[in-house]
């Protein structure tokens, strides 16, 4: 668990030495505690500071990857309850079940669906993670014939889905060189689990019947044979247990400092309510969602919902910087322009083409800040968005010479006239909301 | 061995807050815990869904969300009922979005007499909407306020620019108000500050956070309305208001619900795409503490609802 910078000053020698560089013990906790430097730089700390600081250096839940050549999914290493306290750090990874007994054919066909699912967002690409592969006909070559058709048609990293540790070996030996996840471990088949996991650098998810006790003790069994890669399978039967064990396990390993369930979260979706425990999942503390079947509308916005949740909260989310269509715009549609705050080209774009409007809206880099905030940080000046607008080249595909700006920033309007000789600035309302009664009221009375 | 389950026990609590009448009285709030956290804590309300009506024909609205209604949403006197008696709606929240003066500008009269047919017609508590611009805002609901006088409505929305007369009417009229501000934790507080410090009970009010759709920043209001959920349950008084969200009109006005799969065929079906948006909004602002949902599609509202049941299972 982290410790604040208070906490680490009261395990120091408080002799203010000066010997580590700082000029007072305190100075020195407080950049350790931000883990700018190591405790070693103290050369006073006592045995038992030594290991406090050592156990503090931990993550509190482990990472752990997934791989296969250079596609890496990262999981775990989480810090915060809340996502506002500072961020969630690695997004839910998302993964469709293949099985084995269907035939070639349907197999080929939702792996070309996966392939496909691939969407452009607010400067992301939304996409799936990993493929499970699960051992449904209980043969080992059908098992290693899936892996092979998998890997020979998509480069994701793999689910090896079996409780049999002899399907669970063959399946490991086609793919020597990734990092697959096997799922799972449970109280029979954990020795020989485990033996394989190290044995081809294998992550382990692990069940236990009887909630988090039997979990926690079936996880320390396995720590205590030198293997950590471990990821939870919770069983639950019904949603608030999701939930509950779900925030329990968070809570245990970042307030408690519980190691034994310090681990990320795997949930698997068999059938029923997928759409509605994934969203719960992606909201609270899932690190891994398994569907067994994904309908093609729910993708986008499942995989919506998780860039949301997992965005950094103190860094807005940007749009590049540059003209955007709206709808589709000809030469004499009008020209807007606003800030690269994803948000706010998202809803005025949405509003605009709501209204029944196409237009070119140019986005100014304004380092993903608001339209009031980035006038007041000097990054929306009128001579700064007159510049980017000359720059843009707009000129070259409009007949007129009108832009609307953002009423927040009406300040600006002389300035960007003297900076954008022979146009007219037109200033727009306050709110994006009102926008469509802009362009039908005043714009279109107008132009 | 054992683990030792960590139990959060928390100083405040949400005050419970009962809308419409004795005879068909629903109360939320009252939890003195997180969203589901039952094994913490209390939570004796479930969260309810009210069904959004317009005092207009809805024509900007899409055909999928049109479609359900039907012929009805040419009265909003039958589709309030339609959405009572054919989708069972606990709640119906009129929204006299014709009022507006950059609309049909109908009068504050009109408004209230429509209240007061569609408060007898049906028999579940009523959520009456504004139009928003404000001098047009007052009149229209302090008519339509004194039109359902007794009935506990809740009266949408006072904003800090605007909240005296129609915190006065809710006051005069037994009304339930909402609290409107820009998703911040400190504006919430200090307008709920400004209204109770006019005699208003702080029972009475509802926080309206400002809801932002899937993909359209609704993780802004997610925090947002966590962080005021952990300060009020941390015991400050001045927060410790049920959450009401208006989903349904974000939701349906985004490109991603709006787009046919003929243009886009890898989003999948439009229809069911966009009762998946309007569902996964809603499901995301109940894990932040939405007590009461306004919502559009009766299938999106079939699926929260369900969804609620399953989550308010101990």
């Amino acid at each position: 668990m982290a410790l604040t910078g208070l906490e680490v000053f009261k395990l120091l020698p408080n002799t203010n030495c000066r010997e580590c560089g700082f000029a007072t013990c305190l100075a020195f906790a407080m950049r350790l505690a931000a883990k700018k430097i190591e405790a070693e730089e103290c050369p006073y700390l006592s045995e038992e500071a030594k290991e406090i600081l050592g156990a503090s250096a931990v993550p509190p839940i482990r990472l752990v990857e997934i791989k296969s050549g250079d596609k890496s999914v990262k999981i775990g290493e989480e810090l915060v309850m809340f996502r506002h306290e500072k961020k969630f750090f690695h997004q839910t990874a998302f993964s469709v079940c293949i099985d084995d007994s269907e035939d070639e054919r349907e197999i080929t066909e939702k792996l070309e669906k996966i392939k496909k699912i691939n969407f452009e967002r607010a400067g992301e690409i939304l996409k799936l993670d990993l493929i499970a592969v699960k051992d449904t006909s209980g043969d080992k070559q059908k098992f290693c014939k899936t892996i092979n058709l998998i890997k020979n048609f998509i480069d994701l990293p793999l689910i090896l889905f079996s409780e049999n540790p002899e399907i669970v070996t063959v399946g490991l030996e086609e793919i020597p060189d990734d990092k697959p996840l096997i799922y799972s471990a449970n109280n029979e088949n954990w020795e020989k689990m485990t033996e394989l996991a190290k044995k081809y650098n294998a992550s382990l998810a692990i069940t236990a019947e009887d909630g988090l006790k039997g979990l926690s003790e079936l996880s320390e069994r396995i720590k205590n044979k030198g293997f950590e890669n471990i990821v939870l399978n919770p069983k639950c039967r019904s949603l608030t247990e999701i939930l509950t064990n779900y925030t329990l396990i968070r809570r245990l390993s970042l307030e408690n400092n519980y190691r034994n369930l310090g681990y990320p979260i795997i949930l698997y979706l068999e059938n029923e309510d997928n759409f509605i425990n994934s969203a719960v999942g992606i909201c609270k503390y899932a690190s891994i969602v398994v569907f067994n079947d994904v309908n093609d509308w729910e993708y986008l916005p499942l995989l919506t919902l998780r860039q949301n949740i997992f965005s950094d909260p103190q860094k807005p989310l940007q749009v590049e910087p540059g003209i955007y269509k709206v709808g589709e715009p000809d030469e004499s549609s009008p020209v807007f322009v606003t800030t690269n705050f994803s948000l706010t080209y998202f809803i005025v774009s949405t509003e605009i083409e709501g209204a029944g409007f196409s237009g070119h809206l140019i986005i100014t880099d304004a380092e993903g800040l608001s339209v009031l905030s980035a006038w007041s940080a000097g990054k929306f000046s009128g001579e700064i968005v007159g510049k980017f607008v000359i720059n843009s080249g707009i000129e070259n595909n409009i007949s007129h010479r009108n832009i609307i700006i953002p009423g927040y920033v009406a300040v600006i309007s002389g300035e960007l006239e003297d900076s954008l000789p022979g146009w007219n600035v037109y200033v727009g309302p306050q709110e994006a909301s009102d926008i469509p009664s802009y362009l039908k009221e005043v714009w279109s009375k107008e132009n | 061995m054992e683990i030792e389950i960590p139990i959060k026990k928390w100083s405040g609590k949400i005050r419970a807050v009962t809308i419409g009448t004795e005879k068909n009285g629903i109360t939320i709030g009252g939890e003195d815990t997180l969203p589901f956290h039952h094994f913490e804590g209390s939570i004796p309300n479930k969260p309810i869904i009210a069904f959004e009506v317009q005092d207009i024909y809805p024509s900007d609205w899409l055909d999928v969300v049109k479609e359900p209604y039907g012929e009805y949403l040419k009265n909003p006197i039958e589709w309030a009922k339609a959405a009572v008696v054919k989708y069972n709606a606990d709640m119906v929240c009129l929204n006299l979005l014709s009022t507006h003066p950059d609309r049909e500008n109908r009068s504050a009269d009109e408004a209230a007499e429509l209240v007061k047919n569609i408060i007898s017609e049906i028999d579940v508590p009523l959520i009456i909407k504004g139009p928003g611009s404000s001098e047009k805002q007052n009149q229209v609901l302090n008519k339509c306020g004194e039109a359902g006088a007794g009935k506990r409505c809740i009266i949408a929305s006072a904003v800090e620019d605007n909240y005296k007369t129609i915190t006065a009417a809710c006051q005069a009229y037994g009304h339930i108000v909402v609290a409107e501000t820009p998703i911040d934790v400190n504006l919430a507080k200090q307008l709920n500050i400004l209204i109770s410090d006019m005699n208003f009970p702080p029972g009475r009010i509802i926080i309206d956070p400002l809801t932002g759709g899937l993909g359209y920043g609704l993780e802004y209001t997610y925090s947002v309305m966590e962080r005021i959920r952990l300060q009020a349950l941390g015991g400050d008084a001045m927060l410790q208001m049920p959450f009401i969200c208006f989903v349904g009109q974000e939701v349906w006005r985004v490109k991603e619900v709006k787009v046919d799969e003929s243009v886009e065929p890898l989003w999948g079906d439009m229809k069911k795409r966009g009762i998946c948006w309007e569902a996964a909004t809603a499901i995301t602002l109940l894990l932040s503490g939405a007590d009461i949902l306004v919502m559009r599609h009766p299938e999106a509202i079939n699926i929260v609802r369900k969804s609620v049941g399953r989550l308010m299972e101990k």
